[in-house]
């Protein structure tokens, strides 16, 4: 990173920093869901970006994520700080299931995609009838009655979840930077772009598939906890549907797949762009159900047609913001 | 008589597993040939199904006479869009053809609950209520016409691909590209014509689905997932194998409908995929790659 692509940044945390000082309910709620899918944008780009294994079914670590924690906090008290713990077992789980069926059998690319797409599917159809958590019903926390601010419950205000989302993106970033100049990062990019010719260098390419998938649905998982307390309720057709999951590849791949800062560039770029069109659509009045997501897949053809390694790489290229260009930061 | 009972439902199954299949076969030609996994398989099915309803409510026509005309209209779409968008993709990474047509179906799909509206619509034919015996099975009508044509759709491009001189070409594509652009064949003509013949028969087998079901725009993402599920059973490149798959999925679905919550009836596929993974990977009637 150029010395001027460190003062952005700086410049950038700073604003995110003081913004609920300023900023109203309503700027808050769209910078929260901005930072979220930022958040899962990273968790999935550690495993389709760094090590080329593409997933479609990522709304399966966020709904068990938040199914475990609700869960937990609902049934037994047991707040969220414990109750991820549990999420990220599953997931984590789940993960090295779906790994070892793939991998072992040499499940590759867009069929390791379909069975990811299955198992989620699977997970929408069996949490539909799991009444311990309200089935298709829905699963309720209940609301904090007195409002005050209880991090360790994670009740309280917007400016509060704020935060918490905020520092789990920062998280996140530092994560992915380190592993991405780890012995594993290096070889998860050795994998993603020469598989024979890392496995004859010796890499595990089986070990290293597994971690990256492993990784990657426990950082998800967070994010489903998040979700969780944040809005209170869970429906499987919502959590675990094909949508959710597809919401969750977009940040990436408009921002940059492979890139530290593209799924955040690219969660910048589509919620508000989201926000906006449901304003004009509102505010011209023809707000037919569709119209929105006509535009995401619109734009998702744009955007594969003409800048297919997404918008940071760019973008950086011409704001000078990166020494090399491509590679990482 | 249970026996009976259960016979019926296995006759029933199959029969729809049949169309399933011929869903798949679309899927399994465009992938053999193309390497470009259709993600907006199950919306060219129900745009194939909002065309038979459609040709029924103002003409009054038969699905299964109108199928043609549905299958034609589906094949000039799928030659366009594999000779202006997806052909550009045929050399590009797996993520970035699956981006594309995951795009491309999210279009579709809205665009067709934008026009059609969320809820269901059905094609009421006069047979809708008749069966058929024999022996101890007593098949509906409806369902015996559907599995009928989607044989005979089945058995006429089993029939273009072994005898044809562009069914040859294709199939000359599919196993050497650059072999086949050497002896001097169009391969982007090739490649859109298949592309084209594969959403033609995805849409002939949503014409004749709808004897079966009432159409709604939600189904067309279960039937995408359908088709793969469908294809990797079978075995990938395997048109034999997807008409199997197909019949299996059907039974499997239709047993599951009666001894299980029929809402359950949805899992049952991807835990018969899951098993056939890892029992056979390559598929029930896959070739070892």
């Amino acid at each position: 990173m150029t010395a001027r692509g460190g003062i952005l940044l700086a410049l950038l945390a700073l604003a995110m920093l003081v913004l609920p000082a300023v900023a109203d309910r309503y700027v808050l709620s769209v910078l929260t869901t901005v930072l979220w899918f930022a958040y899962v944008g990273q968790a999935w780009n550690v495993m389709m970006g760094f090590a080329g294994l593409l997933s479609l079914g990522h709304a399966l670590y966020v709904g068990l994520g938040a199914y475990a924690s609700a869960a937990l906090f609902v049934h037994f008290g047991l707040g969220p700080w414990l109750g991820l713990w549990a999420g990220m077992a599953l997931a984590v789980g789940a993960a090295a299931f779906i790994g070892f069926l793939g991998f072992r059998f040499g499940v590759r690319g867009v069929h390791f995609a379909l069975l990811t797409i299955a198992f989620a599917e699977v997970a929408r159809i069996g949490f539909d009838h799991i009444g311990w958590t309200g089935g298709s019903a829905g699963f309720f926390i209940p609301v904090a009655a007195d409002g005050g601010n209880d991090l360790l419950n994670l009740r309280g205000s917007p400016a509060l979840f704020y935060y918490v989302i905020l520092a789990m993106t920062a998280g996140a970033l530092l994560v992915s930077q380190r592993l991405l100049h780890s012995r594993l990062g290096y070889q998860w990019l050795a994998i993603r772009e020469e598989p024979d010719a890392a496995e004859a260098s010796g890499v595990d390419l089986f070990a290293a598939r597994i971690r990256a998938v492993v990784v990657s649905a426990a950082m998800t998982a967070l994010a489903g906890v998040f979700q969780a307390f944040y809005f209170n309720n869970l429906f499987p057709e919502q959590v675990f549907s094909m949508g959710r999951s597809i919401e969750i590849i977009l940040p990436a791949i408009v921002g940059g797949i492979g890139t530290l800062f593209g799924p955040i560039l690219g969660a910048f770029i589509l919620t508000p762009l989201g926000e906006g069109l449901t304003h004009v659509i509102e505010r011209m009045g023809f707000d037919v159900p569709g119209m929105k997501q006509l535009f995401y897949g619109a734009a998702l053809v744009v955007i594969i047609v003409f800048r297919p390694d997404g918008v940071w790489p760019w973008l950086a290229r011409r704001l000078k913001l990166v020494r090399r260009p491509g590679e990482g930061a | 008589m249970p026996v009976d009972f259960y016979l019926n439902i296995v006759a029933s199954g199959l029969l729809t597993g049949l169309v399933y299949g011929l869903a798949a076969l679309g899927l399994s030609v465009i992938f053999g040939v193309v390497r470009v996994v259709n993600f907006a398989h199950g919306e060219m099915m129900v745009a194939g199904m909002y065309g038979a309803v459609l040709l029924f409510g103002f003409l009054g026509l038969d699905p299964v006479l109108s199928a043609p005309v549905v299958a034609a209209v589906l094949f000039g779409f799928g030659w366009l869009l594999q000779r202006g968008l997806v052909n550009r993709f045929v050399e590009r990474p797996e993520h970035m053809q699956f981006i594309l047509l995951l795009g491309i179906a999210t279009i579709l799909l809205n665009a067709l609950l934008m026009v059609f509206g969320p809820d269901s619509r059905g094609v009421q034919v006069d047979y809708v209520f008749d069966s058929v015996e024999v022996g101890p099975l007593r098949l509906d009508a409806v369902r015996l016409r559907a599995a009928a044509g989607a044989v005979a759709v089945a058995a006429a491009l089993f029939a273009f691909f072994r005898f044809s001189r562009t069914g040859k070409a294709i199939r000359a594509c599919a196993d050497n590209p650059l072999g086949a652009r050497v002896v001097g064949l169009n391969i982007d003509g090739l490649y859109a014509f298949t592309f084209g013949i594969g959403a033609a028969v995805v849409g002939v087998a949503g014409a004749l689905m709808t004897l079966v079901v009432e159409t709604r725009p939600q189904l067309a993402p279960e039937y995408t997932l359908l088709s793969f599920v469908i294809v990797i059973i079978g075995g990938l490149g395997s048109l034999p194998g997807a008409l199997l798959g197909g019949v299996l999925i059907g039974v499997t679905e239709a047993l599951a409908g009666v001894l299980l919550v029929p809402s359950l009836k949805a899992l049952v596929g991807y835990l018969v995929l899951i098993v056939v993974l890892l029992l056979s990977p390559q598929g029930l009637l896959g070739r070892r790659s």
